[in-house]
């Protein structure tokens, strides 16, 4: 019990991670049809500015709220001057766009930075937590408190607010969002910045557990797609489930099958869901349009 | 037709031509190495142009069959005893039995759905060669024995140089031609409509997974290229950003343009060799070319410059 208890926490914050990459990948794919696979690194880039401003004297909340502002100029720099000058081309123009812009990235974090592994300290104590025999980090409360708070903040947002649901238009219906008065080109450097900000607090968050460096985007970046992806590309909801989904496959896979082959255990299901429901799990079925 | 018969003579005159005149002017054997690794890319490239390209499925997951022909032909005579030369025709034929298996249910999926499919795939086989090792030397890599082929050993930069050369030119070669065949027309129909394909009775399922395992075949064959020719293996070959590199190859020369998938490997295996000289900037710039080559030339840079030079040649 307390084997299983173990490799569920540690499932669920691994989770939360994939599911915040995957939220800020619904987001921008919802407003502006872009699959951004620079999306990881501003995982990265939340983590590393922490880590440099922190360690340059600034108090750690402080660098945190530095780094998510970091994350977020740099999210509505890459639709200004990457996205929007290329409105109209092909899906996978655009994917080649974001790939050369995670490239970019991370050559930028190389040079400002370095290319070591850094740590954040736990924002409270290292002392393990005893729950119903499971040893838990207490970061791992931080994790899965700052997604809840996150996911909670988002759908208050596009629900309750105006702006959200011009968000919530634009992702239906570009054109009819833009016909009853929506400005869409706001709306997706919104959707950027967003998205930069969910990515930049998933990797402060995570970052005391699993470290950071200048390279560790792309691997968030895939299995926040492939999370995004099980749940059904477009759908918050959705990529929330599968992003915690994934992490749980993951421990669970390592903790009782084999743990060299954890990530394949993730892509199997993932492989498997597809076969039997070829729009993910929450994904609606789209009829195509001759 | 004859005009469409000569552009293709055209293109493959000038690939002839481009391999033939290119030692000339090479410096040192460095450059011929560097042609080759181009050759090689070009030709897995053009493969993936078929799928992406003339069938319009995407596949980010395209480095495995280039990994299954790079592996086979290291483990087949390491471990197995098979002669090379027939190692490269097993890991070929692998490739697209492998293709044929997994193609029929993933290419039931559209979209982003099929591409996290093939990456699934890609994932799974990198992650097979990287544990297995056993038989693959794990992340380490492996050496591959020399390729001999009826006596004559194939080694040395110059020597792989033609050899991969050659391969390209009949990899362009079919891929031309594939293009006018019915099976290629076919192909042009599912790009541009599924639905519409299929009213017109095309076989749809039929035809994406002749191109996928088309393409499987390409890529297993460059992959076997790359290991005899560098004379070692290691996982990176089969993994997620040489699927990405791939992927961009094709998109950056230009969707379904046979040439532009020369060109663009051309571009980007020697733009990385020639930014090392900016040193620490070299990524910084590799991304930037990328981001504004895609913005300024958005369809590829083939097809927008042809595109281009019609216009000034009409107006």
């Amino acid at each position: 019990m307390a084997e299983f208890l173990q490799f569920l926490i540690s499932g669920l914050t691994v989770g939360a991670v994939y599911a915040l990459v995957a939220l800020g990948f619904t987001l921008i794919y919802n407003a502006s049809g872009v699959v951004n696979f620079a999306q990881g690194e501003f995982v990265m880039l939340g983590g590393m500015v922490t880590v440099f401003v922190s360690a340059a004297g600034v108090p750690l909340p402080l660098a945190a709220v530095i780094a998510i502002g970091v994350a977020v100029a740099i999210g509505l720099l890459l639709h200004r001057f990457a996205i929007e000058p290329a409105r109209g081309a092909s899906a996978v123009t655009l994917i080649i766009i974001t790939i050369g812009a995670s490239i970019l990235l991370r050559g930028l974090a190389a040079i400002v930075f370095d290319k070591q592994f850094h740590k954040l300290p736990a924002f409270t104590g290292d002392t393990p937590v005893d729950v119903l025999g499971a040893a838990v980090q207490p970061q791992s409360f931080w994790v899965l408190g700052g997604t809840a708070v996150v996911v909670l903040a988002l759908y208050v947002f596009l629900e309750h607010t105006i702006t959200g649901k011009a968000v919530l238009a634009t992702a239906a219906n570009r054109l009819a969002a833009r016909l009853v008065g929506i400005n869409t080109t706001t709306i997706m450097a919104l959707a950027f910045g967003g998205s930069a900000a969910i990515g930049a607090i998933a990797g402060i968050l995570v970052t005391p557990i699993t470290l950071t460096s200048y390279d560790v985007g792309t691997l968030l970046a895939l299995k926040g797609f492939a999370a995004a992806m099980l749940g059904g590309m477009g759908n918050p909801l959705g990529a929330v489930v599968g992003g915690l989904l994934l992490g749980l496959l993951e421990a669970f896979g390592a903790g009782y099958i084999s743990s060299t082959y954890k990530d394949a255990f993730a892509f199997v299901v993932i492989l498997i869901v597809l076969f039997a429901a070829p729009q993910g799990l929450f994904g609606r079925r789209v009829v195509e349009r001759v | 037709m004859r005009a469409l018969l000569n552009q293709r003579s055209i293109t493959l005159l000038v690939l002839a031509a481009v391999i033939a005149a290119l030692p000339f002017v090479f410096p040192s054997s460095y450059y011929f190495r560097v042609a080759s690794l181009v050759w090689v890319s070009a030709l897995a490239a053009i493969g993936l142009n078929i799928l992406m390209g003339q069938a319009g499925q995407v596949s980010l997951g395209h480095a495995a069959f280039f990994g299954i022909g790079a592996y086979a032909v290291a483990i087949g005579p390491t471990h197995l005893g098979i002669p090379p030369w027939a190692a490269l025709l097993v890991g070929a034929v692998l490739s697209g039995i492998l293709a044929y298996l997994v193609g029929r249910p993933i290419l039931r999926l559209k979209g982003h759905y099929l591409a996290i499919a093939t990456l699934g795939l890609g994932v799974l086989v990198a992650l097979v060669i990287t544990t297995e090792s056993r038989w693959t030397g794990g992340p380490d890599g492996m050496p591959v024995e020399r390729l001999t082929l009826f006596g004559w050993r194939v080694s040395g930069s110059y020597t792989w140089y033609w050899v991969t050369g050659g391969l390209l030119l009949v990899g362009t070669w079919i891929a031309l031609n594939l293009d006018e065949t019915p099976t290629g027309r076919a192909f042009r129909a599912l790009h541009d409509s599924e639905v519409a394909a299929q009213v017109v009775g095309v076989d749809v399922a039929r035809f994406k997974l002749q191109a996928f395992v088309i393409a499987a075949i390409y890529a297993s064959l460059a992959g076997s290229a790359l290991a005899f020719m560098n004379g070692f293996i290691n996982p990176d070959q089969a993994g997620f950003l040489h699927s990405v590199e791939l992927v961009t190859i094709v998109v950056l020369g230009g969707l379904g343009s046979v040439f532009g998938s020369i060109v663009g490997a051309a571009v980007l295996i020697t733009l990385p060799q020639a930014l090392t000289i900016f040193q620490e900037y070299e990524h910084l710039l590799l991304g930037l070319i990328i981001i504004v080559a895609m913005i300024f030339m958005r369809n590829g840079i083939v097809p927008s410059l042809s595109g281009l030079l019609v216009r000034r040649a009409r107006s």
